[in-house]
């Protein structure tokens, strides 16, 4: 299972055969397993990672920190669901340390993600305070790097 | 100056390495997608890589003795034990080189004199052969074949030996067929060994590589076959440490005393940076080794399932990490082969026949890229057999 999860972490779009060739187990083991680990929940989606400066759509992507009034009986937990259900919404993460909430959002531009935050976000009753920080550039992301050419600088023997 | 005239004929009648040429057709070229190089495309560790930081950092910067540094010495004791479950004393019968191929350069200059023939199975690693010419000897080639999983067989070994012969070199697991030889296939060799006074430079470098449930077996751990047994290894493949330029070589003490002088006056010590790097690895480096493995051995199996559908045959390979397809089946050349890809598709692999002419016919194809890589040459492979009418 770790080995087959490593392999799809790494590149999802492998077919069953070919995962199965390089675990040298049957297809049909390769089904299998995948299914359970969708049932499971243990593999959630397959998303390709995508470099939006590389295409026409313009993309902003801003970092919330949030602080809120976790409340009676659902903690954290019903402020968290209130907030992934905007689709703007890339992440949710409960942190530990100065804050409570990191939010990952997404939109075509400042205006819009700053328009956001404040009608949508900073208006709801558990919500503090929030402090956005605006992504100025990936380097990095999900594992892939977007700086530099990745040049092969292996010598040859 | 007439140059040519006055070097030495031995150095200018030997052939630069035919690895070498295509690199630089490849390296003009826009694009071009290299499943060539026989290096590990993994960074050495960090915990490994922070040792040789740790030891510039406190200014150690200074000569070593010439065998190696003591510890180093004792931890490569420990790790032979450990993995192949031989013993050398680390103060007598191991010595710390300059890449593995120091080591077969010490083996060579140390034994072979002025006519003596040193047995090398082919298609083979490019350096023997120089190697062993410019020690005075002269190379004998035993042609491996692919129907033998190009295992070097007992009876091509009795029908090379001569009086003259003096060492049999052992390149398993082999670069570039990735061939092994299992402990029944070292028994035959041994058995052919046994009563003889010829030396085996066993060139273990790729032993960590080796796939399958069965490890690895060294001929040396066979009886009657240590005191005859010259061990090479180093740390490049395993632990991705080319360029640190580090190896070791293991022999009986009163040969080891000898290989010693050769390394002390043309070398002196191996990079004391990479010394201090390489006691980690020796002593904390199992686990990436083993992660490595895991990883080379599932692209071996991707590479070796896309090229058999495309119809290049191509045999098992269980070590090391390279695959060496027939490519018969297009008619061409090897050389033919590898150029014409290089120029239609912008693809780079070496030609068999840079690993001795019974290289002809094959391929040599480096797996140490990333799955994405290798699918992306796979694809422009299968592009070249179709435009050739052969998919």
């Amino acid at each position: 299972m770790d080995k087959l999860l490593k392999l799809l972490d790494s590149n999802a779009r492998l077919t069953d055969e070919q995962i199965a060739t390089m675990l040298d187990i049957s297809e049909a083991e390769v089904r299998a397993q995948i299914a359970k680990l969708e049932k499971d929940g243990a593999i959630r989606a397959y998303k390709a990672v995508v470099d939006w400066d590389k295409t026409d759509r313009e993309c902003v992507t801003a970092i919330i920190e949030l602080k809120v009034t976790p409340r009676r009986d659902v903690g954290f937990e019903g402020i968290a669901e209130q907030i992934m259900a905007f689709e703007e919404v890339e992440s949710v993460y409960l942190m530990s340390g100065g804050y409570d909430l990191s939010v990952r959002v997404t939109g075509r531009s400042f205006q819009e993600i700053a328009a956001f935050v404040a009608k949508r976000l900073a208006p709801l009753d558990s919500v503090i305070s929030t402090a956005t920080h605006f992504v100025l550039r990936r380097y990095k992301e999900s594992n892939v790097m977007f700086l530099g050419d990745n040049q092969d600088e292996r010598g040859y023997i | 100056m007439n140059y040519e005239k006055l070097m030495n004929p031995t150095i200018t009648g030997m052939k630069p390495s035919g690895i070498r040429r295509f690199f630089d057709i490849a390296n003009d070229m826009e694009d071009v997608i290299s499943l060539s190089i026989g290096e590990p495309d993994f960074s050495t560790p960090f915990h490994i890589r922070d040792k040789g930081v740790e030891s510039l950092e406190k200014g150690k910067t200074w000569y070593t003795s010439n065998a190696g540094m003591p510890r180093l010495r004792e931890a490569i004791s420990g790790y032979i034990k450990r993995h192949v479950g031989i013993t050398y004393a680390p103060d007598t019968e191991i010595l710390v080189t300059v890449g593995g191929s120091e080591g077969i350069d010490l083996c060579m200059r140390t034994l072979v004199t002025a006519g003596d023939e040193v047995l090398i199975p082919q298609p083979s690693f490019v350096c023997y052969e120089p190697l062993a010419q410019m020690a005075g000897g002269v190379a004998v080639p035993i042609v491996t074949r692919a129907e033998d999983g190009f295992r070097l067989t007992a009876q091509a070994l009795k029908a090379a030996i001569t009086p003259k012969t003096k060492l049999l070199v052992l390149p398993f697991p082999s670069n570039p067929t990735g061939a092994v030889m299992r402990r029944e296939h070292l028994e035959a060799i041994a058995e052919v060994l046994r009563g003889t006074d010829i030396f085996v430079l066993s060139d273990e470098i790729y032993a960590d590589l080796t796939y399958g449930e069965a490890s690895h077996v060294s001929l040396a751990s066979l009886d009657g076959m240590w005191e005859r047994t010259v061990y090479v290894s180093g740390f490049s493949k395993s632990f991705a440490m080319t360029g640190w330029r580090l190896g070791y070589v293991c022999a009986p003490a009163p040969l080891m005393k000898q290989m010693t002088k050769v390394h002390q006056y043309a070398l002196m010590c191996a990079p004391t940076v990479s010394q201090y790097a390489a006691i980690e690895a020796m002593e904390n480096g199992d686990d990436d080794v083993k992660e490595m493995r895991e990883d080379y051995d599932s692209r071996r199996r991707f590479i070796v399932g896309e090229l058999n559908k495309m119809g290049l045959r191509c045999f098992d390979p269980e070590g090391a990490f390279y695959v060496f397809p027939s490519i018969e089946k297009t008619g061409f050349t090897a050389e033919d082969f590898c150029t014409q890809l290089l120029m239609e598709q912008h693809v780079a692999v070496v030609p068999g026949t840079a690993f001795g002419e019974c290289g002809e016919g094959f391929v040599r194809i480096s797996y140490c890229y990333s799955i994405a890589h290798i699918t992306e040459a796979m694809k422009r492979i299968r592009a070249f057999l179709e435009s050739r009418g052969l998919l």
